[in-house]
């Protein structure tokens, strides 16, 4: 018995190591959004070109929408703006912008020179929608399904293969609905 | 040519640390001497060669090679000569080169001053340590190179260190900090020479006592160096903030701090052998943990270093390698409990254990604690973090219950003490630091503070109990002279230690409690009072330094009147990375110190951001650090470490 | 791996200033508000950066959070309506003192648990070594101190025949 006893600081061991093993392949960063299955939460905003048109929730509900948090300030928006232009051309998924803490003309330029995905921007001068929604940093990208449900969000730059995966998660919605 | 000459230096002693893990190891199986012989010699030349690679490294800074692609990251033509230098381990790949380097020392200090250990375990020891280098060295020449090249273009000038690295601290931090990680790994080597031989007397811990000592006290030394850079260097004044990387180094120096007694009671009492044991692979297996966390990027943390799955992996793999393997030879060939004496209930010996828990119970909090979101976030419950207000709401009492027993244990004899005996010796410490604990808060602050009582009355009590130990041993003695002459220097050595715990406990507790900070709107000939200091901003001036321009404020401090000192917190501008830096100006003293900081300018500068901070006893914190680790210094250089050395000499002749 | 590098750029980007003490002036009605502002601001951790509480870091996030509790605090919200707050948005990662749930409770009891095992065993291990001594009592192997010098000599003479 007592030699058994010797084995327990091994297996401990192999347990930690297991866990730090598994821990390589975790991004210890990457925040899931606290709001996942949620409502998006009410708001009432200006648009971005036009400033007298007060925004809320009920423009975009009905249906499956992506929206965009983005501003002018932030690099890797306009790495982005690409892949969230080609989006907009499949015409599978409106994308709403999310103007995130930034200068209305600033905006209005960059949307004049590299084109306008978006079908109509919030803009959020002083973060505080930002805020509500959880986000900590732009570009962050949120799907929300029909009934304005957060289902998915995703954090950094959106690539083909992010747009991949969440064409497949609104497929996937379309057969759980039928 | 230089950093081809480093590199070859590496591979060089690449293959030396492969013939040291495997020759002598051999040799001391087969008890074949030659085989065995080779060990010293191979130390050596291990040795010699990661010096070349070092200078050769640092040949590449001063010369400003910025074709050396890890010079080009770290360093810039602009900066000044001792910052060069010390961005030899500012990076990565140059601090795993120190690492090597400081391996490689220890194993050849082993070599050179065990002239007293039999030559079989000498072989063993020195084999472990060859293997842990071979793993060090490869690990170097594989993922981390220092010496690669951009070629053919290479930049016209570096980009430059981390302003906060250009500093002081990044000169004697790292390497005290390694000496004591790696230090560790001479503790190791013993205890799995022991477990290979089979060994593990009395004589064992009197050979591995000394160098865990001294481990232990460069490691509490790099601590404590570290909490003060980041105190001064980062601006907002804190001294700990749990971050994983500082809580990766606090694990081993607590499961060091408790292999420094148990082995002190293995090798007075011979008991204990294998909880000893198990400590010494714990306490340099988690120097190897921390190694991990730092540079795999499973935890984030505010000073990691650029992290890398891939590197992650390779230490994972040495840790598995080391700690797997030493716990499984340690599940085979541990003694079974076996006394060589016996001790009652009341007996230094059961304290001992009792610290020993409480130490070892302290550095599986943190590493609970540290590990916890990766173990939450594995098993896919979510994201968590752990921060100060629980490591503060667990460590507090745990710390505080120790150091009663701490008092405790100063008093109790070895084997058995009568209950008397210890009432006789304990009742006045209690009385008085328990009387001083209650007053200290009405004195020093405005009223009753149960933080300050006990923090207080426990660091009194610490102190006191050594102080009337220290005199009870006069009462039997005929001079003063003789008696003082008697003690051993690990006696004085214990009673530093103590006292440094103590120090650093009274810092700690008048910190957090009575210090005061204000964020102030500060235009010219603003004045703010905090702790009866004025403090009053004159303005700001531009200053240029070596590679950054700086605005400088100047800011007047006086007390009832009186100036007192005048500050100049800057806040720089880097030139090549321009990244801005708050340099704050602290006026030191021993019971208190005075800290500014400079923030952004308000309305076009026509005002700034201050912080200023009031922080009592501040000092004392690292003052308890630096009487610890002399302590430890002392207890190594007792004389009965080298008498036995020069005895055997004399054997052989 | 591009994505990594690109979330790194982000994290630069948003933090770059880590060596920059956030320093900035919030006005409040009363010192208690103050006081208590800094004990939330030092508890909430900053969601984007590097492990910093929001008191310390300077990025904008943080500057937003410590804006949004300062105007809490200025409309008498108390300290669990604003953590609540907080949690709602950014989930637990946002807590320093992560909150006490059955995910928590080996993180929280723990601890105190390790502390009763640990004396739990040198109960044990005491008596049963004290057990077995006294049914040795004769054999018992007590060194008094010139015992152990005698024990010195002997591993000292012994060291110097294996060597």
């Amino acid at each position: 018995m007592p030699r058994l006893l010797l084995f327990i600081p091994l297996v401990l061991f192999i347990i930690l190591a297991g866990f730090l093993w598994k821990g390589l392949s975790i991004d210890p960063r990457e925040l899931p959004s606290a709001l996942l299955n949620k409502p998006f939460p009410e708001f009432s905003l200006a648009a971005l070109q036009q400033p007298e048109r007060i925004l809320t929730k009920q423009d975009f509900m009905g249906q499956p929408v992506l929206v965009n948090v983005w501003a002018t300030w932030c690099p890797s928006c306009r790495q982005e703006h690409a892949q969230l232009l080609t989006i907009a051309q499949t015409n599978s998924i409106p994308v709403i912008g999310l103007n995130y803490k930034d200068d209305r003309s600033a905006a209005m330029v960059w949307l004049q020179q590299l084109g306008n995905p978006y079908q109509f921007n919030i803009f959020d001068e002083a973060g505080m929608l930002g805020l509500d929604l959880g986000v900590y940093g732009a570009p962050e990208t949120y799907l929300l399904d029909a009934q304005g449900i957060i289902r998915y969000r995703h954090v950094g730059v959106i690539t083909e293969q992010v747009w991949q995966d969440l064409q497949n998660m609104i497929k996937g919605w379309g057969s759980v609905n039928e | 040519m230089i950093p081809e000459i480093g590199e070859f230096a590496l591979i060089i002693a690449l293959l030396l640390s492969v013939v040291l893990a495997v020759v002598p190891m051999y040799g001391a199986t087969t008890a074949n001497e030659m085989w065995m012989s080779y060990a010293r010699p191979l130390a050596m030349g291990q040795f010699l060669f990661v010096i070349v690679s070092f200078i050769c490294l640092g040949y590449a800074f001063a010369q400003d090679d910025f074709s050396v692609v890890y010079v080009a990251q770290h360093s810039n033509s602009q900066m000044p000569i001792q910052f060069k230098l010390s961005a030899i381990w500012g990076g990565h790949e140059g601090s795993l080169l120190l690492w090597a380097l400081i391996l490689c020392g220890w194993t050849f200090a082993v070599s050179r001053f065990s002239k007293a250990l039999p030559l079989d375990m000498l072989a063993r020891v020195l084999s472990v340590m060859g293997i842990i280098a071979t793993g060090f060295i490869s690990f170097l020449l594989i993922t981390s190179s220092p010496f690669e090249r951009y070629l053919p273009r290479f930049p016209a000038d570096g980009a430059d260190l981390n302003p906060l690295l250009q500093d002081f601290g990044l000169i004697v931090h790292p390497p005290m900090l390694y000496m004591g990680y790696v230090g560790f790994s001479v503790a190791f080597a013993f205890a799995i020479a022991a477990l290979l031989s089979g060994r593990m007397d009395a004589a064992w811990a009197r050979w591995s006592r000394p160098w865990t000592n001294v481990a232990w006290a460069f490691l509490g030394l790099g601590i404590t160096l570290g909490s003060w850079w980041a105190y001064y260097e980062l601006g907002w004044g804190g001294w700990w903030f749990w971050d994983p990387v500082e809580n990766a180094s606090l694990m081993p120096w607590l499961v060091g701090t408790a292999l420094v007694h148990s082995l002190a009671v293995t090798e007075k009492r011979g008991v204990f052998k294998s909880w000893t044991l198990l400590l010494a692979i714990f306490a340099f297996s988690l120097s190897l943990l921390g190694t991990f966390l730092v540079r795999s990027g499973v935890l984030t943390s505010v000073h990691a270093f650029a992290s890398d799955p891939e590197r992650g992996f390779f230490i994972l793999m040495l840790l598995a390698i080391t700690m797997g393997g030493s716990l499984t030879l340690y599940a085979f060939k541990a003694p079974s409990v076996k006394s060589e004496s016996s001790f009652s209930w009341l007996s230094r010996e059961v304290l001992l254990l009792v610290n020993n828990v409480f130490l070892t119970v302290m550095a599986v909090t943190v590493l609970l604690g540290t590990l916890y979101p990766l173990l939450i976030d594995a098993l896919g419950q979510g994201k968590i973090s752990v921060g100060p207000p629980y490591f503060n709401a667990v460590f507090v009492p745990i710390m505080g219950t120790m150091a009663i027993a701490m008092g405790v244990s100063v008093a109790v004899r070895w084997r058995e003490t009568s209950t008397e005996t210890v009432l006789k010796t304990l009742w006045l410490p209690a009385v008085i630091s328990l009387l001083m604990g209650l007053i200290f808060p009405f004195v020093y602050g405005s009223g009753f503070d149960m933080r300050v009582f006990l923090g207080i009355s426990v660091s009194l009590w610490i102190i006191s109990t050594v102080v009337s130990e220290f005199i009870g041993k006069f009462r039997n003695a005929q001079t003063l002279s003789s008696r003082l002459s008697q003690l051993s220097m690990s006696y004085y050595g214990m009673m530093l230690a103590h006292i440094g715990v103590a120090v650093t406990a009274i810092g700690i507790t008048l910190v957090s409690t009575y210090s005061e900070e204000r964020d102030m709107r500060m235009a010219k000939g603003d004045s703010v009072e905090l702790a009866g200091y004025q403090f009053t901003f004159q303005g700001t001036q531009v200053v240029k330094g070596a590679n950054y321009m700086a605005d400088q404020a100047t800011i007047e401090v006086t007390e009832d009147g009186q100036s007192v000192v005048t500050l100049h917190p800057e806040k720089r501008r880097y030139n090549v990375k321009r990244n801005m830096m708050t340099e704050a100006d602290i006026d030191a003293g021993l019971f208190r110190d005075l800290y500014v900081a400079l923030g952004e300018p308000l309305n076009e500068g026509e005002a700034w951001a201050v912080r200023v901070h009031y922080k009592p006893y501040v000092r004392w914190l690292w003052l308890g650090g630096i009487l610890m680790a002399l302590g430890g210094l002392l207890t190594a250089a007792d004389k009965r470490y080298r008498k036995s050395s020069r005895k055997q000499e004399s054997v052989h002749a | 791996m591009l994505m990594n590098k690109l979330t790194l750029g982000l994290l630069v980007l948003f933090c770059s200033s880590v060596s920059l003490a956030a320093i900035d002036v919030y006005q409040f009605d009363d010192p208690e508000k103050e006081k208590r502002f800094q004990e939330l601001a030092y508890e909430l951790r900053c969601p984007k950066c590097q492990n910093q509480n929001i008191a310390d870091s300077n990025a904008e996030i943080a500057k937003d959070l410590r804006t949004k509790i300062q105007q809490m605090l200025v409309a008498d919200k108390t300290n669990p309506e604003i953590i609540d707050y907080m949690v709602e948005r950014y989930g637990d990662f946002v807590l320093y003192e992560p909150r006490v749930k059955p995910q928590t409770y080996l993180l929280w009891y723990g601890p105190a648990l390790f502390l009763l095992l640990g004396l739990a065993i040198i109960l044990w291990v005491i008596r049963g070594r004290r057990q077995s001594k006294e049914s040795t009592a004769g054999n018992g192997v007590v060194l008094t101190t010139t015992e152990a010098k005698q024990l010195d000599a002997l591993l000292n003479t012994k060291k110097g025949k294996q060597s």
